[in-house]
């Protein structure tokens, strides 16, 4: 993997590219422009940036009168704030009327870190994606944030896309093309199939090529797009490799391993192992050792892989 | 000129606002369930805005260069649906099919209805989003203006003062807000549920400029909405003092009636008021 790059500094930067073609494009935060880099955009556009202080209720009112007024806003701050904060103003506001918001927040999952539970968002995806109409974008680097940010300005309607405050090892290279409710194929494999999302892929190709070692030959799937799922190929995966393991940075509950399982129910019933978040809340830590306390790892990814494998038998 | 607005005396207001109470309480009581009390309040509120105030045009309701009203107690749908009505933006038959599965006309206001900008009915959001329609018009340098009805009852609402901080903080002065008063909301009084008042101190002290009046007498509508227009670099606090249920005898100042259809007879009883 080619080094490390910052997903929210990716989206700052793609933020402000943005703003200089498209005067449409505009921007609110909630006092948290300088972690959520909302102020590339800021510094150069000031009018059109707002700031909403800390009061996400009304960013996120504000960011829905300013898209029906025309205006494409990015309304951005952590992961546990929106929806946490502002969950009934995202629904009645911007999602009943699909009213063309973007809410992205940074800062998502366990690897907040040292701020501890209240700051760790692990739940926030089950909540938007429960929003009918809502677009969830969980992108996995730098390099697809950049893409789905651009995806997002250009395309109607609301979408909620969640990144992280880490610095993460690149996933895909400048060639990669991001497609909207498409999951990327980042490893052909037979014997089962890694659907992974944001931080996650990369561990899971970590584990995937490591169990390659080891023979064990693993289909890995990005899926970037948790809402509107790509239900095909999680279908062709079960089809053709019979075992899945869902792997997220979020409570097993309600997010990406939920959705898989409501595919393959209704589909391909499949044996399944889900690595992510049991139901407990984070603590403070520091980021990779969060990730180790709550099972997080390749190594997990390598056991659940190994289970479900011998479930495949019975 | 594509607008409607036009300079309707106060007579033929009242008449308006006569007609719009009857469709209020005829509507509900065909629906069977919905909120008269804080409709009628807001009757001559609503009608200053579409019939003196507004720029708008029924025939082209997404016309950009209109003025917004944003209803955000959504719960008083019936009376921004008898009032659009009455300006042309849908039949008046179809005031009667309010709350039925598959009409337009949702028990509190939804966006999908050309002339409801806003979705409502989960209260205290209505301010933010004309501080966004009021933002809008500012970057793109056009004149028209944002007018959000809120009650009181509603300031209870958090969000509602994160509006009030925010809109002055951008000098807003192409929005107005508007407080209908009645002083009543599900649980008892207002002064007694959750004491809202001073609400123009409050107001005044977040920034705003304020205007007390009495918001069923025309003329002191009419003069607010006026001066609002000359208020600079600061957005408006229209506090209206009304009475709930106003113009029927058995609703007036009658917190059963805040979100309770009439029976029959009691529907003969309001129509026989209500000339």
């Amino acid at each position: 993997m080619a080094g490390k790059a910052s997903l929210r500094e990716a989206y700052g930067k793609t933020l402000l590219e943005l703003g200089k073609t498209n005067p449409d494009i505009v921007a609110l935060d909630a006092d948290l422009s300088k972690s959520t880099m909302t102020l590339f955009f800021a510094k150069e556009f000031p009018e059109r940036f707002f700031e909403c202080g800390i009061s996400e209720q009304n960013m996120m009112g504000v960011a829905a009168g300013l898209a029906c007024c025309g205006k494409i806003p990015f309304a951005s701050t952590f992961a546990v704030f929106a929806p946490g904060r502002c969950f009934d103003q995202i629904r009645v506001s911007i999602a009943q009327s699909h009213h063309n918001v973007k809410i992205v927040t940074t800062h998502g999952g366990l690897t907040v870190g040292e701020d501890g539970g209240s700051h760790q968002a692990i739940e926030d995806l089950s909540l938007v994606t429960s929003m009918p109409g809502m677009t969830v974008i969980v992108p996995a680097d730098a390099i697809e944030t950049a893409q789905v940010i651009k995806t997002a300005a250009a395309t109607k309607g609301p979408f909620y896309i969640r990144l992280s405050r880490m610095e993460w090892p690149l996933v895909n290279d400048e060639s990669y093309k991001f497609q909207l409710g498409k999951a990327a194929l980042l490893r052909q494999g037979k014997q089962a199939t890694i659907i992974a999302m944001g931080l996650m892929v990369a561990t899971a190709l970590e584990a995937a090529d490591k169990m390659k070692l080891d023979g064990i030959d693993c289909r890995v799937l990005n899926m970037a797009t948790l809402k509107p799922i790509d239900a095909q190929a999680i279908v062709q995966a079960a089809r053709e490799t019979g075992a899945i393991v869902t792997v997220e940075e979020h409570l097993e509950h309600g997010g990406l391993g939920s959705a898989v399982a409501e595919v393959l129910a209704k589909t391909v019933p499949t044996p399944m192992q889900f690595v992510g978040v049991k139901d407990v809340y984070g603590q403070s830590g520091k980021p990779l050792e969060l990730l180790e306390k709550y099972g997080l790892t390749a190594k997990e990814i390598e056991q659940a892989t190994r289970r479900v494998i011998t479930r495949k038998s019975l | 000129m594509n607008s409607q607005t036009n300079a309707l005396p106060v007579s033929e207001l009242q008449k308006i606002a006569l007609r719009l109470r009857r469709e209020i309480v005829q509507m509900i009581f065909t629906a069977g369930s919905g909120h008269p009390g804080g409709s009628l309040s807001s009757v001559e509120i609503l009608t200053t805005l579409y019939f003196r105030v507004l720029r708008h045009n029924h025939t082209d309701p997404y016309w950009p260069d209109r003025d917004r009203f944003i209803l955000s107690k959504g719960h008083v749908a019936p009376v921004l649906y008898a009032t659009l009505a009455e300006c042309g933006y849908l039949p008046i038959e179809e005031l009667q099919t309010l709350r039925k599965l598959g009409s337009r006309l949702q028990g509190h206001s939804e966006h999908s209805l050309p002339g409801v900008e806003m979705s409502a009915g989960s209260l205290g959001q209505g301010l933010s989003f004309g501080i966004g329609c009021a933002l809008a018009a500012r970057l793109d340098k056009k004149d028209y203006r944002t007018y959000v009805l809120l009650g009181d009852g509603e300031c209870d609402e958090g969000q509602v003062w994160e509006a009030a901080m925010s809109a002055p903080h951008h000098k807003l002065d192409n929005l107005v807000a508007i407080v209908d008063k009645n002083g009543l909301q599900i649980d008892g009084f207002t002064k007694d549920v959750l004491n809202t008042e001073p609400l123009s101190d409050k107001f005044r002290a977040f920034g705003w400029h304020t205007i007390d009046i009495d918001g069923h007498d025309f003329n002191q509508l009419i003069d607010a909405f006026e001066h609002a227009r000359t208020v600079k670099r600061q957005p408006v606090a229209i506090i209206a003092k009304t009475i709930k249920g106003k113009g029927v005898s058995f609703m007036e100042n009658n917190v059963d009636f805040h979100g309770k259809a009439p029976n029959a007879a009691q529907l003969e009883i309001a129509l026989k008021e209500l000339v």
